[in-house]
């Protein structure tokens, strides 16, 4: 398995590299929908040259990146393009081997409930076999890697490849049942977006399943574990702060970062929703709006816990797919990162009901962003409502992708557990609804 | 006894007398001059620059001073309440052409220009500088309103204090710039009557409105400052300059002649000079390139001649000076007269050493770039100059892509300061010291991003574009010949605007354009439309999670039918044929 993974890399850097020599390059790294304001490569050299001016980064409203940030490019700066094809080769790679875990754990657990009897009789077309999941790992990495959308973004070198790296590693490490790790990862995560804390949960309930904790709140044990979990994250990324403090002795990158990911002053359009909504909004409501807005992207983490509690991985997706879709400053390198998901949960595609349209939605979207950029801004023949429709477009059909594969994913769960040739009392084919 | 209670109480009359202890010496004097200047230019238009100085020898922060003369009482109290130190406001309307007008003696930028130096004393520098531009815009009639934090900048190696100086924290200087201002007779006559004849007598009887407005360039200047009283520089006295400099241009006011006189420039004569002025004079610019034979004739024949170097050029005027009684002799009504005396050809148009030009490149709504040109024509002196820019917030500026190349090799500046602007709360502040070599042009480029700005934020014409300030810069350039520096007093005013460190060069201020940088427009027509289809698609994703999450799938049971299939199965019975 190793070898063709090998080879997807070596395609990939090609690819990547190709385009990094073409005029391609600039015209890349100038498009809204792959840079935005809190990664894009400008500003990151915008930054270090006001360092190097003896100017605080922070003190103006150009540069929102982490101090970490500062710290690798201050060196590495020369080797941009390396280190971003490297974060890609990395994120694949870290992808392959979590899923390849999975993949085991998954199979394990399907053993399980069919040795306990919990199937039901005539669901075996449902039950996954080895032979089927031989090539997902590989089909993540390639999926993750050959992406235009994770092209685009590491030819524009957007952080946003450095921020994937990051959760992929702490994906890994969650798959791996590292408890240590994990929340290392997940504390330089959010450290990072602040929007990976709501995968505190999943991870949590995944490394509960592992160590056999059942998720009872009356269990000691429960407790005992959700504490430890907590502690490590938040002490570690209390560490991190406080080692972002010493670059500048100042606490300046707190609300440049976070207040900036927060309260969304910049309208910068971008693949979003939120730009258009604030450029229109009537003063009184703003903050209303924001506070509306930004809670609707941590208020799906409870409830998809209860209903997902045993299906953390699912969970988990399903979390990532939601803070892609409602960040403040989505790119399409966030899209790439829970796409690259998709080839796991293949063998719910005969569940999927709308998954033609969507992905004509999906792609004809992604087609017309450059477009009607081009004719607002270039052209001046259409105006800022082109662009926001397909703004809206492509968030629809993100958004219809997601609840279609949560919908087949439950209409399986349903399935092996009550069989998959339901009748009625009295003997006809039964339809399945959602009461 | 008695010798006791007589000497007390001639002691207390002594004491108690004002003229007494120490003795006060009287109310302090003050003095009005008047000048005007016309000075034909090689492109055949004609400037005349107004000055009117009151200076009044009073210390206004220290004493409580009640009783003011010929200074203005407005401007007096606005200096000791808010202890300015110097204060220079300027509306300008139009721009002076610097390659075909020559030098300007003050050059003002397009729109409304405020810069302010305040006491040391001051706590909240900010809050003054709010409450100032208030009180000014009131006095005024101009909207200085707008001077808030996004439009104000602190710089630190420009505009340095014209006046007497010496505490020079640069964090006691504010500066602001408001392009968009218009001038109109609305701002000219408050400005008239702060003179202290007003516009009844002297040489402001000319200031007429309607003809002033109707020129291609009219600056309009208030510049208060503390001067030395006597040459020890023991006490200060403080001075108000108001300067009005318009440009007549040939084509439409001279119908195509240039021959210009009083009277074809402000539709009226000068019958008398200003009775609280202590000197009014009228001096016009005879100077020539040539030696034999002079270009130009001035009628009536001038009493006297002054020569002066100015700006590194020996120049020689014709002086009227209206307290003369030698002067109305002849006529009650004085009209300058100016005829050239052969055609003039464009040879003696002399390119000023230091100009500059800027403008916006670029295309599209995304991204544009500013060069700025600085051209340095000085055939061997190479010598440095500040540039200050002011770019709003909303262009952001990337000082990563700042490129200054001088004859196709880079240039480095010796002294870069960089404050980048904050959104909404402060402007970027670009402050540079480049060397311009000899005989040179400097090309400066900068490249920024357009901003998005919330509906509510642009103006009402948002397809009109956004101002870009001019940007200011300010040279010590070397002078041809060596000025001796004449005593303040005696030479014209025209001269004495800049105070002068040594004879071998001269301070020049000089401003470029303005730009006008078109930004992306939302639509204006749309905020309850959009606010529904967002709201619509975050709700679309919450039904659905909600549908997935709280229902959970059931087999469907029969029902029996629907009320439509139940009037069909009635109707089909009766038909006789088979129900559904």
């Amino acid at each position: 398995m190793a070898a063709p993974l090998v080879l997807g890399i070596l395609v990939a850097v090609t690819v990547r590299a190709v385009l990094y020599r073409s005029s391609l390059a600039g015209f890349i790294s100038e498009r809204v929908e792959v840079a935005s304001p809190l990664n894009a490569w400008k500003r990151v050299v915008e930054g270090l040259a006001l360092l190097d001016l003896g100017v605080s980064p922070y003190s103006g409203d150009v540069f929102h990146e982490t101090p970490l940030i500062i710290y690798l490019f201050h060196f590495l700066i020369e080797y941009s393009e390396l280190v971003f094809m490297i974060t890609d080769v990395l994120t694949a790679v870290a992808l392959y081997l979590a899923v390849q875990d999975f993949n085991k754990v998954v199979f394990k657990k399907q053993k399980l409930l069919i040795e306990l009897d919990r199937y039901a009789s005539d669901v075996a077309e449902l039950i996954r076999t080895p032979m089927e999941m031989h090539y997902i790992p590989l089909k993540v990495a390639l999926f993750y890697l050959l992406n235009p959308y994770t092209v685009m973004s590491c030819v524009a070198k957007s952080t946003c490849a450095i921020n994937n790296t990051v959760i992929a590693f702490f994906i890994l490490a969650t798959i791996k049942g590292s408890t240590l790790l994990s929340a290392i990862f997940l504390s330089i995560a959010t450290y990072q977006s602040l929007y990976p804390l709501t995968l505190f949960a999943p991870a949590l309930l995944y490394l509960l399943q592992r160590q056999f904790i059942p998720v009872k709140l009356k269990s000691k044990d429960f407790w005992l574990y959700t504490t430890q979990y907590a502690a490590l994250y938040l002490c570690s990324l209390v560490v991190i702060v406080c080692l972002s403090f010493f670059l500048l002795n100042s606490w300046d990158f707190i609300p440049s970062v976070y207040g900036f990911i927060l309260s969304v002053p910049d309208l910068t359009p971008n693949i979003g929703l939120f730009w258009y909504f604030f450029a229109e909004m009537f003063e009184h409501f703003s903050l209303f709006f924001v506070c509306v807005f930004q809670i609707n992207v941590f208020f799906y983490t409870i409830p998809l816990a209860v209903k997902l509690k045993e299906h953390p991985i699912f969970f988990l997706f399903i979390q990532l797919a939601i803070i892609s879709i409602f960040k403040s400053y989505p790119t399409v390198g966030d899209v790439a990162l829970y796409m690259a998901f998709l080839p796991l949960w293949s063998h719910l595609y005969r569940f999927l009901r709308n998954i033609f349209i969507l992905s004509c939605v999906l792609i004809v979207c992604s087609l017309l962003f450059p477009v009607l950029w081009h004719l607002w801004i270039y052209a001046g023949s259409a105006n800022s409502n082109f662009y926001y429709a397909i703004t809206l477009t492509f968030n629809v059909g993100q958004i219809l992708l997601i609840s279609d594969y949560f919908y087949a994913f439950l209409r399986r769960e349903y399935y092996l557990t009550h069989g998959l040739y339901l009748t009625r009392k009295d003997g006809t084919e039964a339809m399945l609804v959602l009461k | 006894m008695a010798w006791a209670v007589a000497a007390v109480l001639g002691l207390l009359l002594l004491l108690g007398s004002p003229g007494g202890c120490g003795g006060s010496p009287g109310p302090p004097r003050d003095s009005l001059r008047e000048e005007l200047l016309l000075s034909p230019l090689p492109s055949g238009d004609i400037a005349a620059t107004f000055q009117f100085r009151a200076r009044w020898d009073s210390e206004l922060h220290r004493e409580g001073v009640s009783h003011y003369r010929l200074f203005p009482k407005a401007l007096g109290q606005l200096i000791s309440k808010y202890l300015v130190r110097e204060l220079h406001l300027s509306l300008t309307q139009g721009f002076w052409r610097t390659r075909t007008w020559g030098q300007p003696y003050l050059q003002a930028p397009a729109g409304a220009e405020l810069w302010v130096w305040f006491q040391d004393s001051v706590t909240d520098v900010d809050k003054a500088w709010k409450e100032l531009s208030n009180i000014l815009s009131g006095i005024f009639c101009a909207s200085l309103n707008f001077i808030d934090s996004t439009n104000t900048v602190t710089p630190t190696a420009s505009f340095k204090p014209l006046g007497l100086a010496n505490v020079t924290d640069h964090h006691l200087l504010r500066y602001a710039v408001l392009p968009r201002e218009i001038v109109c007779t609305e701002n000219l006559t408050p400005w008239k009557k702060l003179l202290p004849c007003s516009s009844k007598a002297g040489l402001a009887v000319l200031l007429k409105a309607e003809r002033l407005f109707h020129t291609s360039y009219h600056s309009q200047a208030v510049h208060i400052r503390p001067i030395c009283r006597d040459a020890s520089c023991l006490s200060v006295s403080w001075e108000l300059r108001q300067t009005l400099t318009v440009v007549f241009d040939t084509f439409s006011i001279g119908q195509g002649k240039r021959d210009w006189s009083l009277f074809k420039m402000f539709s009226r004569t000068v019958t008398e000079a200003c009775p609280l002025a202590s000197e009014s004079k009228i001096y016009v610019d005879i100077s020539s390139k040539t030696q034999e034979n002079e270009l130009l004739e001035v009628t009536p024949p001038p009493l006297s001649v002054h020569e002066a170097s100015v700006q590194g050029d020996r120049r020689t005027y014709a002086v009227y000076d209206l307290l003369s009684p030698l002067l109305f002799n002849v006529s009650r009504s004085l009209n300058v007269q100016l005829k050239w005396k052969r055609p003039q050809d464009s040879l003696d148009l002399s390119t000023p050493v230091l100009h500059a030009q800027r403008y916006v490149s670029g295309y599209g709504l995304q991204t544009g770039e500013i060069s700025t040109l600085i051209y340095n024509t000085h055939p061997y002196r190479a010598f440095p100059v500040i540039l200050l820019e002011t770019v709003p917030w909303y262009l952001r500026l990337y000082v990563h892509t700042l490129v200054i190349t001088t004859k196709g090799k880079e240039n480095k500046p010796s002294y870069i300061h960089y404050q980048p602007a904050q959104d909404r709360r402060r402007p970027h502040l670009l402050e540079m010291l480049i060397q311009l070599p000899a005989n040179s042009v400097t090309k400066i480029t900068i490249q920024f991003e357009r901003a998005l700005l919330k509906w509510t934020e642009y103006t009402p014409d948002p397809n009109h574009g956004f101002y870009v300030s001019p940007s200011v810069l300010s040279a010590l350039v070397p002078s041809v010949l060596a000025m001796k520096a004449e005593d303040a007093e005696k030479s014209p005013l025209f001269t004495s605007l800049f105070p002068s460190a040594d004879g071998s060069s001269y301070f020049v201020r000089l401003y470029t354009e303005p730009l006008l940088v078109n930004l992306p427009t939302p639509d204006f027509s749309m905020p309850y439309n959009v606010i529904c289809l967002t709201c619509t698609v975050v709700a679309v994703c919450y039904g659905s999670f909600y549908n997935l999450l709280t229902r959970t799938f059931h087999v469907e049971e029969p029902s029996r039918g629907g009320l439509a299939k139940r009037l069909a199965n009635i109707i089909r019975k009766v038909r006789g044929v088979p129900p559904l």
